[in-house]
């Protein structure tokens, strides 16, 4: 109880709302705008985050997490276009509502049910990080090595795309984080003389090139797509019926969108589709889905805004981030000296609970912001993309060479951006590269670390319970795909 | 028949070669065994000194992985082949080609001037003519990011012809 009312720190300070409204109205124009979104937004601010304290800086980001998922509705309503690709399913009901005149009603539907939705993940992480970090008391070395392999597998099977480019872009991650001096031995490894290698490769660089400068190269592919906007007159709160018709659906999306958040994948966009067939299949008339119906909107939202709570969950408890942009958050917490894990919860309950309650007030203030100000971000939209990139490409460039003050990350940057493009036009995704480059350290550190305790004897992990519990999660996780005949 | 089912069709008349997924594949083995034998250059620690594995072992297991798991990707794609990407237009290669005078603009003459040279050479080629616009993004707009960088972050731009004047080196 006393914990839980830390969570209004927030509301205390003058400094915290002013970086909650802040990141808040950046994080629905990140939404908005599409090809941008929570995971370039927050990677773009993170050197910004630098002139701030932990927690307002961590606020920061979450905030922007949390309204750039919503953000990502209102393009989606009205020009057909997620904003985000969290949004991609609410297009197939939003778009055809707002193409019958009623886009007010859509995006008042896809407000309330991702604040709904936002807010419940909200209570599932106040209770369920603590519960799961102290079950993390109980892990050593070769617990963490097979929980991150988990993680790993659990991303190639449940994220976007072909399992098994997830786990080639899952290794590749992985391999980018042995760049440098090893960190046990000291002995340089693929620094070819590169002094500046010897520290490794920067999470920022390779994250604002697979995602800013990949998308810019991706939207300079894309010039002849012309959008067609549906004229907005104002959002409106859905009707007595419309919460009768879908107060179920948006519980049940904001339950599977929070379960999904959890697991380490790229929880939104798959919490949102599995949402939006939940919804569907659920429905008393599943044959108004795809021509504009509500309830497809309240479960795609509800859905891909309870993930950003769940994804928080792992982030916090263990250190192993639950999607792209929780490994963005994840960095910021590193940069400023803060380790996540179960002392986190022990020794820093304010700090924590600062961040609970900054989601919760976020979360509500994109419901106010949203609902009045739709109309405003939606005209977001008509800054044409010829402005809009060379300006992205501006700070991009600059919030990368700010961190170490480096050229060649901003060399990183621009190679990882051209990555970042073939890999996405030949279907792999890159977030498995985010995750896999950011879990590489402990994949590595923790297996060896379990080596030396083994005295070299691999098969001693097999003598541990959560380890072996572990290693079968993973291999369900990775025979699931091939069991529902998914594309390879 | 849907459109991706006739560009999966187009691709199965083609040979390997010129396919997409032959062409992907063979650049990941490629890359990853270049990578691979590099792995035998790192330095070897001492028996004695050794705890656990050396540390080529770890990448060199990777890149092993990410090379098996191509060769099924490639295995796969031979029965289920890949739907033939559109041709990159002219603007995307120019987009790259900015990328690349950035580079040489930033390490001779000058990092903010890349970056102007970029906005205008982007959004010119990208279709913006209007002169206005032209500006905002070419000089407008990197001053003030400029302006932000140095007094909000402290941050200290690499020298060059432009940074040199404001420093007054």
């Amino acid at each position: 109880m006393e914990n839980l009312s830390l969570m209004f720190a927030p509301l205390m300070s003058s400094k915290l709302m002013i970086v909650l409204v802040f990141g808040t109205l950046f994080g629905l124009i990140l939404g908005v705008l599409p090809g941008l979104g929570p995971t370039t937004g927050g990677a773009l601010i993170l050197p910004f985050t630098m002139t701030l304290d932990p927690l307002s800086a961590i606020v920061l980001l979450t905030a922007i997490y949390c309204s750039a998922t919503y953000g990502g509705a209102i393009t989606a309503v009205l020009i057909n276009t997620p904003g985000t690709p969290a949004a991609a399913a609410t297009c197939l009901d939003g778009y055809p509502l707002a193409q019958k005149g009623e886009a007010g009603r859509a995006l008042g539907m896809a407000t309330v049910s991702s604040t709904i939705g936002g807010i419940f993940s909200v209570v599932v992480l106040v209770f369920f990080a603590p519960l799961l970090a102290q079950l993390a008391y109980e892990f050593g070395q070769p617990e963490y090595f097979a929980l991150a392999i988990f993680g790993l597998t659990m991303l190639a099977s449940i994220g976007e795309g072909s399992p098994i480019k997830n786990l080639i872009a899952g290794a590749f991650g992985i391999l980018i984080s042995t760049i440098g001096k090893d960190f046990m031995t000291s002995i340089e490894r693929f620094t070819y003389g590169i002094n500046e290698l010897s520290e490794g490769i920067g999470f920022i660089p390779v994250v604002v090139g697979l995602f800013a400068i990949s998308e810019m190269l991706t939207q300079s592919t894309l010039l002849d797509k012309v959008f067609k906007r549906v004229a907005l007159k104002a959002v409106k709160l859905p009707s007595l019926l419309d919460y009768k018709k879908t107060w179920k659906t948006i519980l049940r999306s904001s339950g599977i969108g929070s379960f999904i958040g959890v697991l380490p994948a790229e929880g939104g966009t798959v919490a949102s589709l599995i949402g939006y067939s939940e919804a569907k299949r659920w429905s008393k008339n599943p044959e108004e889905f795809g021509k504009g119906s509500v309830e497809g909107i309240a479960g795609a939202e509800a859905a891909n805004n309870a993930a950003t709570g769940g994804a928080m969950v792992p982030t916090l408890a263990l250190g192993i981030p639950g999607s792209a942009t929780t490994a963005v958050i994840l960095t910021g917490l590193i940069i400023h000296g803060v380790r996540p894990g179960p002392d986190l919860f022990r020794e820093q309950p304010e700090f924590l609970y600062g961040i609970f309650g900054s989601m919760l007030i976020a979360n509500i203030l994109f419901f106010i912001f949203g609902f009045f100000g739709a109309k405003i971000f939606a005209r977001i939209t008509l800054v044409p993309n010829k402005l809009l990139w060379p300006m992205i490409f501006a700070v991009s460039v600059c919030g990368t060479y700010s961190l170490s003050q480096s050229m060649l990350d901003v060399w990183i940057m621009l190679f990882f951006g051209v990555i970042g493009f073939f890999m996405r036009r030949y279907g792999f995704s890159v977030v498995p590269v985010i995750i896999g480059l950011i879990l590489g350290e402990l994949v590595e550190g923790t297996l060896r670390q379990s080596l030396v305790i083994f005295e070299g004897n691999w098969l001693l992990f097999l003598t541990r319970p959560i380890v072996v519990t572990f290693f079968i999660l993973s291999f369900i996780a990775l025979i699931f795909p091939l069991l529902r005949k998914k594309k390879i | 028949m849907s459109n991706v089912q006739k560009q999966k069709r187009a691709s199965k008349n083609l040979p390997f070669f010129f396919k997409d997924e032959f062409k992907v594949s063979f650049t990941i083995i490629l890359v990853s065994t270049i990578l691979l034998f590099s792995t035998f250059t790192f330095d070897i620690v001492p028996p004695i000194l050794n705890r656990g594995i050396q540390p080529a072992t770890f990448p060199k297991g990777l890149l092993l992985l990410i090379i098996s798991l191509t060769l099924v990707v490639y295995y796969l794609s031979i029965k289920n082949p890949w739907k033939i990407e559109k041709k990159l237009p002219k603007t995307f290669f120019l987009t790259l080609l900015s990328f690349i005078f950035f580079i040489i603009v930033s390490k001779t003459l000058d990092f903010f001037l890349a970056i102007s040279l970029l906005s205008v050479f982007v959004s010119y080629s990208w279709g913006e003519r209007r002169l206005f616009y032209l500006i905002l993004v070419s000089i407008i707009f990197p001053i003030i990011v400029f302006i932000f960088f140095e007094t909000i972050l402290g941050l200290r731009f690499p020298p060059g012809i432009i940074t040199n004047i404001y420093y007054q080196v």
